[in-house]
């Protein structure tokens, strides 16, 4: 019985009514974020979103929506989905938001959208793109400086541009400190389920760690939870990457190549929700802004001497002047390190 | 035990299935009642999102149209004894052909466009299949092996294609460009309003015409019965006179053409371009789909509705019940797939055995009439 009556209750009231309940569920023009593929505690790019939503909800005592995707198809959906249930602003991360968010866009031009890692042209869309290339410099030059054997490691996620930008960096930075360092390259995979594989990325990791390899950078999501930890088992320093996670092997993991999604996430909740605040336009957040760089805390201070962080600093100082260059991945596709 | 006792038609095509379904909802039913929501809500909110307006209809329907494809794959090889689990990498690399046909003919009209594409998207697929159909029929080496290997070998060469030769120097996104408008497949919205704005497109149409003609090509070709005969009995194929090898290449040229059909929904009807991983697993889903529809084209039509449905109105939980987690979703088509795939034959011999022991008493009670009745 009930199902059926429920069923044709739900649809005699259909859409608008579904929708005010919904909205007199949520305060109206609550914020709004939404996870890329991959997962909300995937520990790294997505999680920091989700602490920057939970740290502005803390901050302000009010609710925020979510939504996790499962598939490509329903970028459009929550996006609409949101915008018409009154959201304010509607937040995403992930370069893959391109296309649903420039076809979205225009038709709610009253809600502002905030887009981090891509970029959409429209007046009601903010994009956020971080400097990971010079973040990673930084880890780079770290791990060249405690790095007694002269080979270091990379262990990328998904074989992708993005990717390949952080290891550019990396090596760069290495290269910046000793130009005689040797850099070991490896990907967990070329699907998305190279993201979610912290077993390869374990054995990649072994597999470095026998070529000399002393320390090894994880720019792998929740594949590089293997990495650190084949890294804490055997002894080797690890980085890891986007959120802080120093304290997930302390005395093992050097530091962190952090990427303030949070802060974009939190300060957007602010600032986007309110028209007058509210810039458009593209944003690059690099190590001026302190959006990328290293973690240094109570985890790794025992690791990380002055010296190192004398060069780290320089490095910075240099990179921002523009007296050293990192290439970026992203100019040519390439990585020309020789 | 004595020998199985088959089973009437309907029982094996209607009620096992119902069965098996409700077993599976009732199950995640029970998930629902534990993270403390009423399963009945859930279950209308499924409902009324996946059938209850136009914008959740139309994504059903969406879904189902992938599904059926796969169905359709899975179906076809199944009818020729083989387990074509690589639906996934055939409709991937069949993106490839849509692709290359979309972007070389989207400055004419998707009615010239979209034909040709098909065509490409069957060669594509199918040539995917076709190499483990030959290491098959040729070698010995099993398609279960092979095709689930040929999903990882597709999945390198597309991220090899989309990151070096198809993506614009523009974009940072691994993604080829965008299909102009006059090259894309209509949206059924254009023609109904009611639809929203879900992607559901013409490319459900040939979904249909796809079922209608697998029905054809299994029950009414000379090729269809060739295929049947070699999926019950190889040693009678050869023994008749046919030729095992090439119709093992035969079926799954077909299955993975039919699987590629998936990229004219996705690339020209639905992204307008070719994306990483845009098939989203539905070669997997259609393992299931062909599973639970009996491998027959009518049930395959329907169950992929039901996954379509599952898929549309697991999305709509999520937004009306925050404490249903997207994981929580993927337990319960899970759940689904379990039951109507994995232990499909879990209530059989239970229903076989009743069934044997009613028909045995109905055959008791006909045999003592027929005995009974010359005496008098």
């Amino acid at each position: 019985m009930s199902i059926h009556t429920t069923f044709k209750g739900l649809a005699a009231l259909t859409g608008a009514a579904a929708l005010t309940t919904l909205m007199a569920g949520t305060a109206l023009a609550a914020p709004a974020v939404i996870y890329d593929l991959g997962g909300k505690f995937d520990k790294s790019f997505n999680e920091a979103a989700y602490n920057g939503a939970v740290a502005w909800s803390e901050e302000n005592g009010e609710d925020f929506l979510e939504f996790e995707l499962q598939n490509d198809a329903q970028r459009e959906q929550a996006l609409r989905r949101f915008a018409s249930q009154g959201a304010q602003p509607i937040v995403m991360a992930g370069f893959a938001w391109e296309a649903a968010l420039t076809a979205v866009a225009p038709e709610f031009p009253d809600t502002n959208f905030v887009v981090i890692d891509t970029v959409v042209d429209a007046p009601n869309v903010r994009s956020v793109m971080f400097d990971e290339h010079t973040g990673s410099a930084l880890v780079g030059a770290l791990a060249a400086t405690a790095s007694e054997t002269g080979t270091i490691a990379f262990v990328g996620g998904m074989d992708v541009p993005l990717i390949r930008r952080f290891h550019c960096g990396y090596a760069y930075g290495a290269r910046a400190i000793d130009p005689e360092i040797s850099v070991i390259e490896t990907y967990t995979g070329t699907t998305p389920a190279a993201w979610d594989d912290p077993v390869t990325a374990g054995e990649l990791t072994t597999a470095a760690i026998d070529e000399g390899a002393d320390v090894i950078f994880a720019a792998a999501g929740g594949s590089g939870i293997g990495v650190l930890q084949t890294a804490a088992d055997a002894g080797v320093y690890s980085i890891g990457v986007d959120s802080n996670q120093n304290y997930m092997h302390p005395g093992s993991v050097l530091t962190s190549m952090i990427k303030r999604v949070d802060l974009v996430v939190q300060e957007s909740f602010t600032d986007a929700a309110d028209d007058a605040t509210f810039e458009p336009g593209r944003v690059d957040l690099g190590l001026s802004e302190d959006s990328v760089g290293y973690a240094l805390d109570e985890f790794n201070e025992s690791e990380i001497s002055e010296e190192m962080i004398a060069a780290a600093e320089d490095l910075k100082a240099q990179i921002i002047a523009g007296e050293v260059e990192i290439h970026d991945f992203y100019t040519d596709n390439a990585c020309p390190l020789d | 035990m004595s020998a199985r006792h088959p089973l009437p038609r309907w029982m094996d095509i209607v009620l096992l299935p119902a069965i098996n379904l409700i077993m599976a909802f009732t199950i995640s039913g029970l998930v629902v009642l534990m993270i403390g929501e009423s399963p009945l809500e859930a279950i209308s909110i499924i409902l009324y999102g996946a059938f209850g307006y136009g914008d959740g209809f139309g994504y059903t329907l969406y879904y189902a149209t992938n599904f059926v494809f796969t169905g359709l794959a899975f179906a076809i090889a199944a009818h020729a004894g083989l387990f074509n689990i690589g639906g996934n990498g055939q409709a991937y690399v069949a993106g490839l052909g849509v692709i290359i046909v979309a972007l070389a003919l989207d400055q004419t009209h998707w009615l010239l466009a979209m034909p040709i594409a098909i065509v490409a998207a069957g060669i594509f697929g199918g040539a995917w299949a076709l190499i483990p159909g030959y290491l098959q029929a040729k070698r010995g080496s099993h398609v279960v092996i092979t095709t689930i290997m040929f999903n990882f070998i597709a999945a390198a060469l597309m991220v090899y294609m989309l990151n070096r030769v198809l993506k614009p120097a523009s974009s940072q996104a691994p993604q080829s460009e965008t299909i102009d408008v006059a090259g894309r497949v209509p949206q059924l919205r254009e023609f109904i309003p009611f639809f929203g704005y879900s992607p559901v497109n013409l490319t459900i149409v040939l979904a249909i015409a796809a079922l209608v003609a697998a029905y054809f090509l299994i029950w009414r070709t000379k090729l269809g019965y060739q295929l049947r005969t070699l999926g019950q009995n190889s040693v009678a194929s050869r023994y008749a006179g046919m030729s095992n090898s090439k119709l093992i290449m035969i079926a799954m040229t077909i299955s993975g053409a039919c699987a590629g059909m998936v990229a004219v929904n996705e690339v020209m009807g639905v992204q307008n371009r070719l994306v990483l991983d845009f098939v989203a697993d539905a070669g997997f889903v259609g393992i299931a789909v062909a599973l639970i529809g009996r491998n027959h084209p009518i049930g395959i039509g329907l169950a992929a509705v039901l996954f379509g449905a599952l898929y549309q109105g697991g999305q709509e939980l999520q937004f009306s019940m925050p404490t249903v987690t997207v994981e929580m979703i993927e337990v319960i088509q899970a759940l689904i797939i379990l039951f109507t795939g994995a232990m499909e034959g879990l209530f059989r011999p239970a229903l076989e055995r009743s069934y044997a022991l009613l028909s045995f008493e109905q055959n008791a009670e006909a045999t003592r009439r027929a005995t009974v009745e010359p005496e008098s």
